[in-house]
């Protein structure tokens, strides 16, 4: 811990702020360099942290620990694995695209980047903490500046923004309060049993809850986490919440806000309250293969764009959740693998269709056709979106969905096989949109619209190649999160006597 | 150099697909260099396929156990996948064949597209789809396969859709590609199944370990598994009933569909059985949909071709039907038949396909038979060379067509199969009329005073005259007298049966018969046709809208996909959120709002309400009576 390289990929961005403060509001130019370069400078380190994470050492890396309150046993307790290193890549990643996908914002844009950075950091620091206060934190510093950015820069379609705002951040606030219950208790419980205060991950895994205990506690954070990974029935914020949001907010949300959920589902209920997942189990995969099959229909009945994509983020979700509930490996690695590969396709998704806005103040799809005649580059963006979106062989999502599969049909055979379906539907909702938007006959009304060009290209550029090498080479990401998943299923598998269906 | 292509055999699908980067990235503004760099690739991956497939055709070790190397692509406990290349006769000579017909295809499509706006990114396309043709073609893998498989899909869709800016383009690539995803999704559900029940997928592997399948799992789950792997090529390959993205695949330009319908996309489903077809003699069960299938499909796509008038959607059908034979063949358990069919087949298909290029360029994209005709006197080249097709096609001799329909057809008769041997026989019939239906509308009878047609420049018709002598001589490699194909391409022993001459003589029968019933009814007699189609309305009209197989899956995909989605999303809104989400916030606003009213910030409001309060107390004593009185009052008594 020579150089606390996480606290300067945590910091850049607040050092941006800072430094924004200082800028007059109208230097419109200077205001969004200093985002990207902010921004940039986590998204390079966090390249250099997964390349340079030691994998034959695996486990926790590159930690840094500032003792805090010490009668809680809270420890500004930073550090990443194999787990939250995809995670962070993630976010630094989609936090960089999104700035050149708001490059054209002209209403108060050193609020809007002060807010995003501000929003960047909370997601970054769910990742990085490995400390469950610090994570709480975190998670709440992403709360306010949603709200705040939907409320002004969004925008009312079928729903005003003000109620999307409003949905999104009271349903991010319930989330987090059945979170606060679970984990206030967890905490009183493991201090009774162990007598000393601790709120690290790593201690509070250590400690032998009882199981009646476990599996009500699993409850509550299924559900706090649950609502934020958009689980079926608790998802109808998300597309309500990413149509009403202006395309940055789209873009972390959909990308890697909601991942959060799964991420603690894992590193938190899962790992402190094993017999609990286990008690929910199935549970939770019902829920997952209810939403696949329920959201991908819905998103089969859109004409929003954003609708489309929302249902469809909602739909991949329930691979995840279904994922994780075969409590298995592979299933596990699936589920994470998925949540990284869905969010840099959402996040190419959602910024295309925020071009698309922007230049025609429409995502009625019936408004549109023919449009990769006019923007050629906008349609290379929507189709590479719209095909990793159905799982395409070569591209990131797929080796995921493949691996999530087989951990998923070994436990839930023919339950699985009704996700499975999804494969299809999703094929079907997305070519439907493709076709609809993007071929078919010219039509006038849009000849004059500009192609998106210079930093417009960012957003395609960077999650592109990411969308395309690590589809090829998918070991660059699946061993890494092996890594993290691996000991952490091993450490609790006494636990889990999982038997297979086959 | 022998050596080195076979151990290098990756550079084969690895060539073209670096064009297609060099393409899109680099040459794409520059439309010769474009093209130059694709055929180029494809050429140079034909070379390297020939030295590697002379080095595999001259060591017998190849026959039993293939020559494979592979790397890690990723892995986890319990999930090793790798990618490699599984070389041995089958995959020789499936690198031999598609890099040779990709590569006239692709010098054909310089004249074919010349003048056309997205030129260079038609060339792109063209080289990604031979690079995952070639991937499949090699793997070691089914997920590998898979990879490959998925590609080949994604440019049948980019390709199908080349002119998206036309709907009818639109609709037909969406078609095929989802089409051939309900497919997949039974192959992706037996791979899984595979990988659990076998933990691999490494095919060689798979192969060892299905020979004992009893010590993994039982008959009935292994039937059920290579049933759905089945469905992938049911998909792929245009079998019955998923057969109808094929037809409409024709909305792409002519040499798409001639790549299409030739050497890759639609054999790749016929390769994959071939690949598994260990599985598949396992379980006689599986073994048998897969011959009903392709038996069904040959007798059922014949049929329709015979009424259809497009000159592409008549090959069309053909190739559904000949994809059948292939299926049939494999089926009564024949590696070596469907694989001798599918190589003598791409010859003949890609020539057809091209010599309608051709003549579609000429009438200016003109497509219906009955407006052609006399057509060999200005175009010699284009009839000759479909002529030799047609009759490679019909079954007769020494074209490359009759060896390898005519071993299928023994086969068929001698695996104990008499039904199924009566449908390929009047497939072949029927094939041999509607094909010289075709030829004789088109290429003979009277010239149409409107049409002006020209013959193409030598660059499209030097294909067509090496395509039209391959497939004459391509089946001299298997007849009964010189069995070289049996005895290298094959699936356990090699037996090597006596020339059946009774089949033999039938089939040339048969497609004598078809050809002279054409001639007579499309040269002798013009209005026959329409006399028959009078007489037989029902008939025809059924056969002429395709059995109505498309209006069935549309009403389908309307009716019902789009009702439940349109179910599930109002239940979203009026349920989810209408009474969940919403009624929750409503419930605490109206308790807000009624709460509100004692919140007034009035203070003679709140003097009101403390005065009543008092006032309550007081009376509520006075009737209470002094007990609780004295608890106000005190001692005061």
């Amino acid at each position: 811990m020579d150089f606390p390289i996480l606290s300067i990929i945590l910091l850049a961005p607040v050092a941006g702020v800072i430094f924004l403060l200082f800028i007059p509001k109208d230097e419109f130019k200077l205001i969004k360099s200093v985002a990207a370069i902010a921004l940039g400078a986590s998204f390079g380190l966090t390249v250099y942290t997964y390349f340079a994470y030691n994998q034959t050492a695996g486990g926790l890396q590159f930690v840094e620990r500032y003792p805090w309150i010490n009668d809680l046993g809270v420890t500004l307790f930073l550090g990443v694995d194999g787990l939250s290193l995809p995670m962070l890549l993630l976010v630094t990643m989609i936090g960089f695209a999104a700035v050149f996908a708001s490059w054209n914002v002209s209403e108060r844009p050193r609020e809007f980047m002060i807010l995003f950075m501000l929003l960047v950091v909370g997601v970054m620091g769910t990742f990085v903490a490995q400390d469950l206060f610090i994570f709480l934190l975190f998670y709440e510093v992403v709360v306010i500046p949603i709200y705040i950015m939907v409320i002004i820069w969004g925008s009312s379609k079928r729903v005003t923004k003000e109620y999307a705002g409003m949905k999104l951040t009271i349903y991010l606030l319930i989330g987090s309060a059945f979170l606060l219950v679970g984990v206030i208790a967890v905490f009183v419980r493991a201090l009774i049993i162990t007598g000393v205060p601790d709120f690290s991950f790593t201690g509070l895994a250590q400690v032998p809850f009882p199981v009646d205990f476990q599996i009500y506690m699993f409850a509550l954070m299924l559900l706090g986490f649950g609502s934020l990974l958009s689980m079926w029935p608790f998802h109808s914020w998300s597309p309500d919440g990413y149509a009403g949001a202006p395309t940055a907010v789209s873009m972390i949300h959909a990308g890697v806000l909601k991942k959060i959920g799964g991420y603690g589902l894992i590193r938190i209920a899962l790992y402190v309250l094993p017999a609990g997942a286990q008690f929910w189990a199935p549970f939770m995969a019902v829920l997952g293969v209810a939403g696949v099959a329920y959201a991908a229909f819905a998103a089969l009945a859109q004409k929003d764009l954003k609708y489309v994509i929302g249902y469809s983020s909602v739909s991949h979700m329930g691979y995840v959740l279904l994922g994780i509930a075969s409590l298995n490996v592979i299933g596990i690695n699936g589920a994470v693998a998925t949540m990284f590969g869905h969010g840099v396709m959402a996040a190419l998704f959602f910024s295309t269709v925020g071009f698309i806005y922007e230049k025609t103040h429409s995502r009625w799809i019936p408004d549109f056709g023919g449009l990769s005649q006019q923007v050629p580059r906008l349609a290379v963006a929507f189709l590479l979106a719209g095909l990793a979106s159905l799982g395409l062989p070569g591209l990131v999502t797929f080796v995921p969905e493949f691996t999530t599969f087989i951990g998923a049909f070994k436990v839930y055979g023919g339950l699985a096989v009704v996700a499975i379906t999804g494969v299809i539907l999703t094929a079907l909702y997305i070519l439907r949109a493709a076709a609809n938007t993007m071929f078919g006959p010219k039509r006038a009304e849009w000849d004059h619209l500009v192609d998106i060009r210079g930093p417009e290209m960012v957003p395609l550029v960077v999650l592109g190649v990411f969308l395309v090498v690590f589809g090829l080479l998918p070991s660059l990401l699946m061993d890494m999160v092996n890594n993290g998943v691996a000991p952490l299923v091993a450490e609790i598998s006494d636990v889990l006597q999982i038997g297979g269906r086959f | 150099m022998v050596e080195f292509s076979m151990t290098h055999a990756w550079l084969v699908p690895l060539l073209p697909f670096l064009a297609f980067a060099v393409i899109v990235f680099l040459t794409r503004p520059w439309k010769m260099l474009s093209a130059l760099v694709s055929v180029g690739a494809m050429a140079a991956g034909f070379v390297i396929s020939a030295y590697a497939a002379y080095g595999v055709f001259t060591s017998h070790s190849l026959i039993e156990k293939s020559l494979e190397y592979s790397v890690r692509w990723f892995s986890m406990p319990g999930l090793n996948i790798d990618v490699g290349v599984k070389l041995d006769p089958t995959s020789a000579m499936m690198l031999f064949m598609v890099t040779l017909v990709a590569s006239l295809i692709q010098i054909y499509s310089i004249g074919y597209m010349r003048g056309e706006k997205g030129f260079s990114t038609f060339f792109a396309y063209m080289s990604l789809f031979g690079a995952s043709m070639l991937l499949l073609v090699i793997s070691s893998n089914l997920l590998e396969m898979f990879v490959a498989w998925e590609g080949v899909g994604l440019c049948s869709y980019l390709l199908i859709g080349f002119y998206n800016h036309k709907i009818s383009a639109r609709e037909a690539a969406k078609k095929a590609f989802v089409t051939c995803r309900i497919a997949d999704f039974g192959l992706l559900l037996g791979m899984l199944a595979l990988q659990i029940i076998f933990g691999t997928l490494n095919i060689t592997e798979l192969g060892e370990k299905i020979a004992n399948f009893e010590l993994y799992t039982n008959a009935a789950t292994l039937t059920l598994v290579a049933v759905l792997v089945f469905l992938g090529p049911i998909g792929k390959s245009g079998q019955f009933p998923l057969h109808v993205w094929l037809p409409d695949a024709m909305e792409g330009p002519t040499p798409v569909s001639a790549l299409i319908h030739a050497a890759t996309m639609v054999v790749a489903g016929v390769y994959l059985v071939g690949r598994m077809l260990f599985m598949f003699l396992e379980v006689p069960e599986a073994q048998q949909l897969v011959a009903v299938t392709g038996a069904f499909t040959a007798l059922f796509a014949a049929s329709i071709a015979l009424t259809q008038r497009e000159i592409k959607r008549i090959l069309a059908y053909s190739t559904i039907s000949q994809l059948g034979y292939m299926m049939l063949a494999l089926g009564v358990g024949s590696l070596t038949a469907s694989m001798f069919h599918l190589w003598t087949h791409a010859f003949f298909k890609a020539l057809m396909f091209l010599a309608a290029g051709s003549v579609l360029t000429a009438l200016h994209h003109k497509a219906d038979i009955w407006e052609m005709g006399g057509l060999i006197k200005k175009m010699p080249v284009t009839g000759a060379t479909f002529a030799v097709g047609g009759l490679a096609i019909a079954g007769i001799p020494p074209f490359a067509g009759f060896w390898s329909k005519d071993e299928i057809l023994s086969l068929t008769l001698s695996g104990g199969h008499p039904v199924l041997f009566f449908m390929a026989a009047l497939t072949a019939f029927l094939t041999a009329f509607y094909m010289w239906r075709l030829i004789f509308l088109a290429f003979f009878g009277k010239e149409k005073p409107e049409n002006h047609p020209q013959e193409s420049p030598p660059v499209m018709t030097v294909p067509l005259l090496i395509l039209a002598f391959l497939s004459l001589v391509g089946g001299l490699v298997g007849t009964p007298w010189f069995p070289f194909w049996g005895e290298w391409i094959r699936f356990g022993e090699f037996h090597h049966a006596a020339p059946d001459y009774t089949v033999m003589i039938l089939s040339v029968i048969l497609g004598v018969i078809g050809i002279g019933l054409a001639y007579k009814m499309y040269v002798k007699d013009v209005s026959a046709e329409q006399r028959l189609a009078e007489r037989f309305r029902p008939v025809y009209t059924l056969l002429y809208n395709k059995y109505y197989i498309d209006e069935i899956y549309m009403w389908f995909n309307h009716t019902l996909v789009d009702g439940a989605a349109k179910a599930m999303y109002l239940f979203d809104i009026y349920v989810v959120d209408g009474i969940f989400i919403n009624g929750i916030g409503a419930i605490t606003r109206d308790t807000g709002s009624a709460l509100r009213v004692f919140q007034t910030g009035r203070l003679q409001n709140y003097a009101l309400v403390f005065f009543l309060g008092v006032l309550a107390v007081a009376v509520i004593l006075a009737i209470t009576g002094p007990a609780p009185a004295g608890l106000v009052w005190g001692g005061v008594r």
